[in-house]
C-alpha cells in the first residue's frame, strides 16, 4: 500500500478509481482462474466416473429433463439481468441497479429451489450420493456448483443492503462489480454442467 | 465414544508427548502471564497484517515443526538400525512415516518458504506491504490452525497411518479405522486453503505493486521465483481441495469416489493427488532457486548470470511440471504408450534445471567469492542437488522404474532434491535474510558448525539408501530381518541422521547465542547487497520505504550504491503513508475452522456447523468493515526514520 492505495483516476468506472479496488479486482479474476481448476478437477473426476455405476441407476434413466431445462433458463437468464444490474451502476443509477440485483437474486434463489426439487427426486428414486460412484460424482459436482449460487445470493444480500446503507462508492461499487464477475462465472460453469452432465448423460 | 478412544493410550512414547505438551502449554502462559506479555502477543502479532511478521511466524512454526518432522525420522532410523528391533510396532511405525512426509511438505517446507517471501518479496519490489494484509494474516492463521489440527492427531484420535500420499483403498474406512485419515484430510484442507490465499495475494501483489520502472525483467530473481510459484500454487492448490473433499466425503459419507465396489476407482485418488503433487514439489523447489540465485550473485559479487535464461527455465519447469504426474505411479498398469509419454516430460525437466545449474556456475565464475554461511549453503546446494537430479532422472525410466520403484533408492533420490534443494536454501536465506528480519545477524562460526554437521550428516545418512534401495529394501517397511546384508549401511544411515540432528541443535542454539550476542547490523546492508531490501533499515520500519523508491536496472540497490552511494531519502519528499489496520478476526476466524475441522474429523456434526458458522460469521463481518485502515504522519515518519538508522 502506500499513497498508491489512493491514487484516484476519474477517468475510470467507479469500481476502477481507487488503486484498493483495481488490486481487488484483479485479484477476484485469480480467484477464479483457481475456481476453474477446481471445477475443472472435479469435471474430470466425474467423467471418469459417470459411467461407472455400479448397480445404481444410469444418467439415462435418471435425469429429469423438465427441471433440467428450467434451471438453466433461469440461471442463464440471472446473468443477463446481472449483466443489466452493473449497466445501471455505471450509469450511476442506484434504484436501477438494486432492482435487477433483487431481480437476479430472486432468479438465483428460484435456481436453486429447482436444483434442490431436483435432487429430492433422485433421492426418492433411490440415487443417493452412497449408490454409486457416478451419483457420487454427479451430486458433489452439481452440489459444489449449487453451493457456490447459493453462497453468491447470500453474499449479493449483503451487497445490497451496504447499497442501501452506503450508496454508490468506489467500494460499492467495487463489491457489486465483483460479485457480478462471479455470478458470470457460475453461469459458464452451468453450460459446462448443462452439456457434460445432462445432455451427456442423455445420448450415452 | 470413551475417553480412551479419544485419547491415544497404551504408548510410553505418547504418554511422555502428552507430559511435554501439557509442560509446554502451562510454561507458555506462565512466562507470558510472569512477564505481562499476553498484550504485547495480542497486539504485536496475533493481529499483525504486517508483512515481515506474518513471515517471522510463518519461519518460527517452520522450525518447530522441523524439529517434529525430525524426530520423526530420528525415530524411523532408530527403528531401522538393526534388523527385527522392537523399539517402535508396525502401526506406530506407520503412523510415523506418513506424519513425517506430511509435516515436512506441508508444514515446515512450505510455511519456511512462504515466510521467507513474506518477509523478502515486498522489499525486493518496493512495496510497503502485500497486496491483501488481511487476507495474508488470515492465510498464515488457517495454516497455523491447520498445522495445530495435524499435530494433535497424536495424542487425540490417533494418527493417519496411510503414507503422506494417503493412496486409496488403503486411506478408505474399509483399511484405515479410525480418524486418522479424517486428520489428514481436514487439517490439509484448511491449511491449503490458507496457501491458495497466499498464491493469489502474491500474483498481486508482484504483478501491481512493483516500484516504478521495475518491469518484470528488472526484478530480482527471487521475486520471479516466486511470481510463478504463486501461478502454481493458484493452479495446482484446487486440485488439492477437490482431492481431499472427495476424501472427506469417502470417509464421512460413505460416498464411492475411491472405494473398492459400486464403481469407485482408486486409482482416481493416485491421479488427483500427484496432478497437485508434482507441482507441489516445484512450489517448494523453484522458490529455493531463486535464494540460491541471490546469495550465489551476492557473494560472488557479480550479476546473476543468463538472467533471461533462468527466467526462461523458471517458467518451462513450472510448465512440465503440470504434465509429469504419472511418474510417480508407473507400475500403477497405465501401459507403455501412457508411460512413455510421462517418462519424456520426466527427462525433460532435467534440461531447464541443467540450465540454472550451468548459470550459477558461471555467475560463480571469476566471483570474489566470499565464503559466508548462506553462500556454503548455496555451493553444497550444486553438486548434491546434481546428484538427486541425476538419480531422477534414472527413475523416470519407466521400464528402469519397475526395479526402483518405491525402494529406498527412491528415497534416497528425494530426499537428495528436497534437503538439498529446498532445505539447504531455507537455510540460506535464514542466514542471508536473518539481519533482515531481526537486527542482528547469526553468528559465521557456529552457523558453519551447523553446515558442516548437517551437509556431511545427510550425505552419511542418505547416500547408502540408494544402494540400499538397489539391495531390495522398499520404503515404509517397519523392521527387516537379518541376514539380507542391509544392517551396515543402515547403520551408517542412522549416523547420519543423528549428525544432521546435532547440526539442527547447533542451529538452535545459534539463534539463541544471536539474539544475545549476536553482531548487530546497523547498517541495513549487512552483506553488500544487490537487491532493494538491503536499502531498508535492519529491521526495516513498518512501512518499509519512507519513499518509494525509483529503479533504473536489475540489482536496484547496488546500481543506487554505485550511482549515489545508496538510497538517499530527502526530508522534503517524504508524504503521508497509508497502512492497513490491525485486525483480531483472522486470528478468530482460523480458530472457528479448526473448531469445525475438529467436529469433523470426530463427526461430530453440531460442533462442525457451529465452527461454521462463526466462520460465515466473520465472513459477514469483514463484508460490512468500514475500515480503510490510516495514515502515518510525516513528522512520525522522520521520527521513525531516525531512531531506525540510529549509529549508521
Amino acid at each position: 500500500m502506500g499513497e498508491a492505495a489512493h491514487r484516484y483516476d476519474e477517468t475510470m468506472p467507479l469500481e476502477y478509481r481507487t488503486e484498493e479496488g483495481r488490486l481487488n479486482i484483479l485479484g477476484f479474476w485469480i480467484f477464479l482462474g483457481a475456481e476453474i481448476a477446481l471445477f475443472a478437477t472435479l469435471f474430470a473426476t466425474y467423467l471418469v466416473l459417470f459411467q461407472r455405476t455400479g448397480s445404481g441407476p444410469t444418467a439415462q434413466e435418471l435425469f429429469q429433463v423438465k427441471d433440467v431445462l428450467v434451471e438453466t433458463l433461469l440461471l442463464l437468464t440471472s446473468s443477463f439481468t446481472c449483466g443489466l444490474a452493473v449497466f445501471e451502476m455505471r450509469r450511476g443509477r442506484l434504484a436501477g441497479l438494486l432492482t435487477w440485483l433483487l431481480v437476479t437474486l430472486l432468479l438465483g434463489v428460484g435456481f436453486i429451489t429447482f436444483e434442490i426439487r431436483e435432487f429430492i427426486h433422485y433421492v426418492h428414486e433411490g440415487a443417493t450420493m452412497q449408490t454409486s460412484a457416478f451419483l457420487s460424482s454427479f451430486f458433489v459436482l452439481v452440489g459444489t456448483h449449487g453451493a457456490h449460487v447459493s453462497l453468491g445470493i447470500g453474499w449479493m444480500v449483503l451487497i445490497m443492503i451496504q447499497l442501501l446503507q452506503r450508496g454508490l462508492t468506489p467500494k460499492t461499487a467495487r463489491k457489486v462489480f465483483i460479485v457480478s464477475l462471479y455470478w458470470h462465472f457460475l453461469d459458464v460453469v452451468w453450460i459446462f454442467i448443462f452439456t457434460l452432465v445432462y445432455l451427456l448423460g442423455m445420448v450415452v | 465414544m470413551k475417553w480412551s478412544e479419544f485419547f491415544v493410550t497404551g504408548e510410553p512414547l505418547i504418554y511422555a508427548a502428552d507430559v511435554a505438551i501439557v509442560l509446554t502449554m502451562i510454561g507458555i502462559v506462565f512466562v507470558l502471564t510472569y512477564f505481562k506479555k499476553w498484550k504485547w502477543l495480542w497486539n504485536e502479532w496475533l493481529t499483525t497484517v504486517d508483512h515481515k511478521k506474518i513471515g517471522v511466524m510463518y519461519i518460527i512454526c517452520a522450525v518447530l515443526m522441523l524439529f517434529r518432522g525430525g524426530v520423526d525420522a530420528l525415530l524411523m532410523r532408530a527403528q531401522l538400525t538393526a534388523p527385527n528391533m522392537k523399539f517402535l510396532d508396525a502401526q506406530h511405525y506407520n503412523e510415523i512415516f506418513t506424519t513425517h512426509g506430511t509435516i515436512m511438505i506441508l508444514f515446515m517446507a512450505m510455511p519456511f518458504i512462504i515466510g521467507l517471501m513474506n518477509i523478502v518479496v515486498p522489499l525486493q519490489i518496493g512495496a510497503r506491504d502485500v497486496a491483501f494484509p488481511y487476507l495474508n494474516a488470515l492465510s498464515f492463521w488457517l495454516f497455523f490452525f491447520g498445522a495445530m489440527l495435524f499435530n494433535i492427531s497424536f495424542v487425540i484420535g490417533g494418527s493417519p497411518d496411510a503414507g503422506w500420499t494417503a493412496y486409496f483403498p488403503l486411506a478408505s474406512n474399509e483399511f484405515s479405522h479410525g480418524v486418522g485419515n479424517n486428520y489428514y484430510a481436514i487439517a490439509l484442507q484448511i491449511s491449503g486453503i490458507g496457501t491458495l490465499m497466499t498464491g493469489i495475494n502474491f500474483l498481486v501483489t508482484i504483478l501491481k505493486m512493483r516500484a516504478p520502472g521495475m518491469t518484470l525483467m528488472r526484478m530480482p530473481m527471487f521475486t520471479w521465483t516466486i511470481l510463478i510459484t504463486s501461478v502454481l500454487i493458484v493452479f495446482a492448490f484446487p486440485v488439492l481441495t477437490v482431492a481431499l473433499a472427495l476424501m472427506t466425503f469417502d470417509r464421512l459419507f460413505d460416498t464411492q469416489f475411491f472405494t473398492m465396489a459400486n464403481g469407485g476407482m482408486s486409482m482416481l485418488w493416485a491421479n488427483l493427488f500427484w496432478i497437485w503433487g508434482h507441482p507441489e514439489v516445484y512450489i517448494v523447489i523453484l522458490p529455493a532457486f531463486g535464494i540460491f540465485s541471490e546469495v550465489v550473485s551476492t557473494f560472488a559479487q557479480k550479476r546473476l548470470f543468463g538472467y533471461k535464461a533462468m527466467v526462461g527455465s523458471i517458467v518451462g519447469i513450472a510448465f512440465l511440471s503440470f504434465i509429469v504426474w504419472v511418474h510417480h505411479f508407473f507400475t500403477m498398469g497405465a501401459g507403455p504408450a501412457v508411460n512413455s509419454v510421462f517418462s519424456i516430460t520426466t527427462m525433460a525437466i532435467a534440461i531447464p534445471t541443467g540450465v540454472k545449474i550451468f548459470n550459477w556456475l558461471f555467475t560463480l565464475r571469476k566471483g570474489k567469492i566470499r565464503f559466508t554461511t548462506a553462500m556454503l549453503w548455496s555451493l553444497a546446494f550444486i553438486p548434491n542437488f546434481v546428484i538427486g537430479g541425476v538419480t531422477g532422472v534414472m527413475l523416470a525410466m519407466a521400464a528402469a522404474d519397475y526395479q526402483y520403484h518405491n525402494s529406498y533408492f527412491l528415497i534416497a533420490h528425494f530426499h537428495y532434491v528436497l534437503i538439498a534443494g529446498t532445505v539447504f536454501a531455507c537455510f540460506a536465506g535464514l542466514h542471508y535474510w536473518y539481519p533482515k528480519m531481526f537486527g542482528h545477524l547469526l553468528n559465521e562460526r557456529l552457523g558453519k558448525w551447523t553446515f558442516w554437521l548437517f551437509m556431511i550428516g545427510f550425505n552419511v545418512c542418505f547416500f547408502p539408501m540408494y544402494f540400499l534401495g538397489l539391495m531390495g529394501m522398499t520404503r515404509r517397511m517397519y523392521t527387516y530381518s537379518d541376514g539380507l546384508g542391509w544392517t551396515p549401511l543402515n547403520v551408517v544411515a542412522t549416523v547420519g541422521a543423528v549428525l544432521m540432528g546435532l547440526g539442527f541443535i547447533v542451529l538452535c542454539y545459534n539463534i539463541y547465542y544471536s539474539a544475545r550476542y549476536g553482531e548487530r547490523d546497523m547498517t541495513g546492508d549487512p552483506w553488500n547487497g544487490r537487491t532493494l531490501e538491503w536499502a531498508t533499515a535492519s529491521p526495516p520500519v513498518h512501512y518499509n520505504f519512507p519513499v518509494v523508491p525509483i529503479v533504473d536496472d536489475l540489482d536496484a540497490y547496488w546500481v543506487m550504491k554505485k550511482k549515489q552511494g545508496g538510497f538517499e531519502v530527502k526530508e522534503e519528499e517524504l508524504k503521508p503513508i497509508h497502512m492497513p489496520s490491525h485486525s483480531g478476526r483472522p486470528f478468530w476466524m482460523a480458530v472457528a475452522f479448526f473448531v469445525a475441522g475438529f467436529g469433523l474429523v470426530f463427526k461430530w456434526f453440531t460442533l462442525a456447523i457451529a465452527g461454521a458458522l462463526f466462520i460465515v460469521l466473520g465472513l459477514v463481518f469483514r463484508s460490512f468493515e468500514n475500515d480503510d485502515g490510516y495514515y502515518i504522519g510525516i513528522d512520525e515518519i522522520k521520527r521513525a526514520e531516525r531512531a531506525a538508522r540510529k549509529g549508521a
